[in-house]
């Protein structure tokens, strides 16, 4: 029996048709093949969202990201116009990586004047010209001008720093992230900088990762020893529904109720939530800050008095959680292979002004952790047998709609990439259903 | 010289617990035994709401040595208490060779 109210259609699914209801194909998340058309249809066309303006607090501000899956390292720096700009991270004289400390592959940040080359001392601006060459009379009729660092597309939205590395691209973030991104425009994301960052490495596809947390199908079940046991046994029999979901283009989100900031029996949590007044869900007592309410109305759709929190997908690789006490986090998905990615997981709280909101908040986060860490090694274990292929299609059920929009999408991407390459259907372009 | 402010005394055996990164703190969960998180753990968590009194006096930014030293303690005590209060061993139940990283944390 349904605890919340579906649409007219009976399902969440088939209120989006173009989503069906047949079993999926996971062959997207086991071919290389496959795996290496995602990187040019995907990660090297659309938006990634790599971090947030606090990151770049003052001309000269950087960091480095490493986008394995779009083929680049990338940049990114405040100029002395106070513009965030991303650039391609090598140097124009012969290839070297421009901005890296010790270990070329790892990501760094910082603050400077100028990017200098390690190999033979060209420097570039905080705008990206060329604005000294070693030796310059040694080369010939060599114009400093047309040496600039190259540009990457670069939006700021909401605080959130994008890039796109397809110079082709004409999308703005705004419009890429259509009316999901339009409902958030005005939540107090700058006001929430007090940041816990974790990452881990991940031995699955990337979708996988964003399969287990667009869905709460499975938290009564691998997270039951959360919940004192009464209450778990409690909460497997009901198991989960969510409050809402909306599929609007190549994103979705889910709105979820959250009993438990602060739960109705206090004696259902453990010992150490009751007493720092904090669990999960974040601490229970609201900051006191502008902005939470009202909340911008694309959050609690539903418009829900026992809403906790909406989670959205943004495509490719971008979760944002939004929860009801007032904090945010979010999930980035970075694939360094058809079956490995680094996971990173961000939380973002307003700072704490004593130290038991400090202490609340660092209860919030180890028990994200705590969670995390269970929710990964499960993604291992699943990406092994799904590459057995023993079984090659998967029925998902309603509670699982954005699984079937994330797959679908991906696959839509990548066909039609192919198409515009004037390549046909091959068996890479994989069946949506069996 | 006493670690934590003196009204705190009875905690200064578990001072090794005073930890300033998440990293120290979780791999000091993983190398102790049940009975030693769970001794921490008795001796620390009845402590929680006058140790919490005691830091609120001041702003988080004003905060003594020995004070900090006290609020290391309290990160500790919510990072053992998955194991005492929920997992009944230190690591992560199916976790196994899994490992989360922090990249960034409070300063404070």
């Amino acid at each position: 029996m349904a605890h919340f109210e579906k649409p007219a259609e009976g399902s969440w699914t088939e209120h989006y048709p173009e989503l069906g209801t047949g079993p999926v194909s996971y062959e997207d998340s086991i071919s290389p093949e496959h795996y290496e058309l995602e990187r040019k249809a995907i990660f090297a066309k659309t938006w990634l969202n790599v971090g947030r303006v606090e990151q770049l607090p003052r001309a000269g501000s950087y960091f480095t990201r490493e986008l394995a899956a779009a083929g680049t390292s990338v940049v990114l720096v405040r100029g002395a116009d106070a513009q965030v700009r991303a650039f391609h991270n090598i140097c124009r004289h012969r290839g070297n990586k421009l901005v890296w400390n010790d270990y070329p592959r790892d990501e760094v940040s910082g603050t400077c004047r100028q990017f200098t080359c390690k190999y033979h001392g060209w420097r570039y601006d905080l705008q990206g010209e060329c604005t000294f060459v070693q030796q310059e009379p040694e080369f010939f009729d060599l114009d400093k001008t047309q040496y600039g660092l190259v540009p990457v597309q670069c939006e700021v939205w909401e605080g959130f720093v994008w890039v796109n590395v397809d110079p082709d691209n004409t999308v703005s973030v705004a419009d890429y992230l259509g009316p999901l991104g339009a409902g958030l425009v005005g939540y107090p994301f700058d006001k929430m900088t007090q940041v816990y960052k974790y990452r881990a490495q991940v031995g699955s596809n990337w979708k996988l990762f964003i399969d287990a947390f667009a869905e709460f199908y499975h938290a009564p079940v691998l997270h039951a020893r959360q919940a004192v046991a009464d209450e778990s046994r409690k909460l497997q029999g009901i198991g989960y529904e969510a409050l809402a979901y909306k599929v609007e283009g190549p994103h979705g989100m889910v709105s979820s109720w959250g009993g438990m900031a602060p739960p109705k029996d206090i004696n259902i949590v453990k010992p150490i939530e009751q007493k720092l007044r904090s669990g999960l869900f974040g601490p229970w007592d609201r900051p006191d800050i502008e902005g939470l309410d009202p909340l911008p109305p694309g959050l609690n759709p539903a418009g829900s008095r026992s809403w906790g929190i909406d989670s959205f997908v943004f495509f490719p690789n971008f979760m944002l959680l939004v929860w009801a006490p007032g904090w945010y986090l979010t999930y980035h998905y970075w694939p360094t292979s058809f079956h490995t990615h680094i996971f990173e997981g961000t939380l973002y709280f307003v700072p704490p002004q004593n130290a038991t909101e400090r202490v609340r908040q660092e209860l919030a986060a180890v028990t994200f952790k705590e969670y995390s860490l269970q929710d990964g090694n499960t993604l291992e274990a699943t990406q092994m047998m799904l590459e057995s292929r023993a079984v090659t299609t998967f029925p998902l059920n309603d509670q699982e709609i954005l699984l079937r929009q994330l797959h679908m999408t991906a696959r839509q991407y990548v066909d039609a990439y192919q198409n515009d390459l004037g390549i046909p259907f091959t068996p890479a372009s994989v069946p949506a259903v069996s | 010289m006493p670690v934590f402010p003196a009204e705190f005394a009875d905690l200064e055996e578990f001072a090794d617990w005073s930890l300033a990164t998440e990293a120290q703190r979780y791999a000091q969960r993983l190398s102790s035994s049940m009975a030693e998180l769970q001794a921490f753990y008795d001796a620390a968590f009845p402590r929680l709401e006058e140790i919490l009194a005691s830091l609120d006096r001041c702003e988080l930014k004003d905060l003594s040595e020995q004070s900090t030293r006290l609020l290391w303690l309290t990160y500790s005590l919510v990072n053992v208490s998955f194991p005492v209060e929920v997992w009944r061993q230190p690591r992560v139940p199916d976790s196994g060779a899994a490992a989360m990283d922090v990249v960034v944390e409070p300063a404070i």
